[in-house]
């Protein structure tokens, strides 16, 4: 059964654009699934390495900006008179693009933190994300700074023989976000089962113990975050070419607390949890919309996450795992436990 | 085999070792005894690479390790079955042997080590799918010591392999690493357990304050007045 839930989850999805034709109601299944996308690769680096990036928005906004740009084309002179010219390049080649060069980014700042980690990881990607932001908003000659970056092209994917597919429609769209999740989970979950997500899961419960065991502790930290920014990238690229215009309000750090808050409430450290998590806080705002005013929202909002972390500490997924595993022990009388007690 | 000379260890600006110098014949089992505090689990893990030297020299094999990080040590052959029978609490005992692996590409041999460790350990065979935290304390001690042999060391460090377990499981685990020194492995022991510990070894190094004071075979410092006084309660009958 547990074998099969993914598939029916994914199918269940599949359908939606079928049956449901609200386009406000399609337009928040975008947007949250674009998240649910950042809050995976959150995971990776919370769960899985027990790192908190607090500025991982800075990677889904890189991965926006780079390819809004890659796609716009642009002009800018450089320090020395250095003029660079990039004609627009087809839309598919910036999502390509913003997952590198988010991947990039997340190279070199888990070089220069991972050497200190915890709270001192914590601490650079947060300014990390800051002075991007800064960046964004007075290098207007390429950004545009707070006018922001509009018209940007929908998605296109050339296939060859096929023509264009341009993913103008919600449907059309809600499909690409689908399958970058799909692509997406497939990535992190077979890192996370391979002998590198052993490690990863070796050194968080025991740093020294890893160690000791010969694990390189850096090297599977910096490669969690090359993968962990660049599906951030890719999803900041998503949401850039859904929206069709970004400021450098993208690198609000209520985008990362967002992120963190569907890991944390979903079930830091499983798979399904930042979907789970994400489909909730996603939906929150949209269903309360109906019947409360917008002040109230926000309060249910927030109600509504801190019931969670107090009844469910570990998140929603490991609790419901519990509550099976729980039910199948319980058909088990002779417990392990009695044996223990026994030897000599 | 190993080779320490002058080693310096330092937490901040406090001196944990200062200065000492040992050597670990091939085949042998040489003790580290001690008190609290003395230095001994700061040696071992000096050795291991997991704490960085401030000066001194630590040739293992021929070749100077001073400056080589944990896991190029451990690819030496050096193994370290840390304080405390540390294991991954969260990963079956399974998993916990072969991360113990981590380092070897031999996929047969480590198939090979690992039942064969299920073999000595019955009782960890029968949990090989439980998750280790749940398993006793001796169990843990004894998951440890097989994920430490799962490297396939020339040289393994325990590091208080008798702290906190029951007397009998003491013991049980005093037979595993002489056991190990049996099939050829060399063991460096830190324990607490002075007697039990001058009991197997065939030499024994005193650590107070990060110095050592004594060193000599077993027999010698059981029959020393100042370890007698100072470490066997006296008389030097009482057992553990």
């Amino acid at each position: 059964m547990t074998r099969l839930f993914p598939w029916v989850a994914l199918a269940v999805f599949a359908s939606i654009p079928l049956w449901l034709h609200d386009p406000y109601l399609l337009n928040a299944f975008i947007t949250t699934g674009i998240f649910i996308i950042a809050a995976m690769s959150l995971n990776l680096l919370l769960g899985y390495t027990g790192q908190l990036s607090l500025g991982h928005v800075a990677f889904f906004g890189i991965g926006a900006y780079t390819s809004a740009l890659t796609s716009l084309g642009f002009d800018v002179e450089l320090i020395g008179g250095l003029r660079v010219v990039h004609e627009p390049w087809p839309v598919w080649t910036g999502l390509v693009l913003g997952t590198l060069v988010a991947g990039l980014c997340g190279y070199i700042v888990g070089k220069l933190s991972f050497r200190v980690r915890g709270a001192y990881f914590v601490i650079v990607t947060i300014s990390f994300a800051e002075v991007v932001r800064l960046v964004a908003l007075n290098w207007v000659e390429l950004t545009q700074g707070p006018l922001a970056l509009t018209s940007i092209p929908p998605m296109t994917l050339g296939l060859p023989g096929l023509g264009y597919f341009d993913f103008y429609s919600k449907q059309s769209y809600f499909y690409l976000v689908l399958a970058i999740v799909v692509i997406s989970y497939v990535i992190i979950r077979r890192l996370v089962y391979s002998r590198v997500g052993r490690a990863m899961v070796a050194l968080k419960e025991n740093e020294s113990l890893a160690v000791s065991v010969g694990i390189d502790v850096t090297r599977y930290l910096v490669l969690a975050a090359v993968v962990s920014a660049g599906i951030a990238g890719a999803a900041g690229s998503l949401y850039a070419h859904y929206l069709k215009i970004i400021d450098p309000d993208v690198f609000l750090f209520l985008y990362t607390i967002t992120m963190v808050i569907m890991v944390i409430t979903g079930g830091k450290g499983t798979l399904a949890g930042p979907i789970v998590g994400g489909l909730i806080f996603g939906f929150i705002p949209v269903v309360a919309r109906s019947f409360a005013a917008p002040e109230v929202q926000w309060i249910l909002y927030g109600l509504f996450m801190i019931l969670i972390v107090f009844v469910l500490p570990q998140g929603i997924v490991p609790a419901v795992e519990n509550l099976f595993t729980a039910r199948s022990k319980a058909e088990f009388p002779a417990s392990p436990k009695a044996k223990i007690q026994d030897a000599p | 085999m190993l080779e320490i000379s002058d080693l310096v260890c330092r937490y901040g600006k406090v001196e944990a070792i200062k200065g000492i110098s040992l050597s670990v014949q091939r085949g042998q089992l040489v003790a580290l005894i001690g008190a609290n505090g003395a230095g001994k689990s700061t040696t071992l893990r000096t050795i291991s690479g997991i704490l960085p030297s401030a000066s001194g020299r630590m040739v293992f094999e021929g070749e100077d390790i001073t400056r080589c990080s944990a896991r190029e040590i451990l690819a030496r052959g050096i193994a370290h079955c840390p304080e405390g029978r540390r294991v991954f609490p969260y990963m079956t005992v399974e998993e916990n042997l072969e991360i113990g692996a981590y380092l070897r590409t031999d996929s047969a041999g480590i198939e090979e080590d690992r039942d064969r460790i299920f073999t000595q350990f019955p009782r960890l065979a029968e949990r090989r799918r439980q998750v280790a935290g749940t398993l006793s304390g001796g169990e843990q001690q004894m998951l440890a010591i097989g994920r430490a042999i799962m490297s396939k060391p020339k040289l393994m460090m325990f590091d208080e392999p008798s702290l906190g377990l029951a007397p009998n499981i003491v013991e049980q685990v005093f037979e595993i690493i002489e056991g190990i020194r049996k099939t050829g492995t060399t063991v460096l022991m830190v324990e607490q357990n002075a007697y039990a510990a001058l009991e197997m070894c065939d030499y024994a190094y005193l650590l107070e304050a990060g110095t050592i004071v004594l060193s000599g075979n077993g027999n010698e410092l059981v029959h020393n007045n100042h370890v007698r006084e100072a470490y066997l309660g006296g008389d030097g009958r009482r057992h553990c």
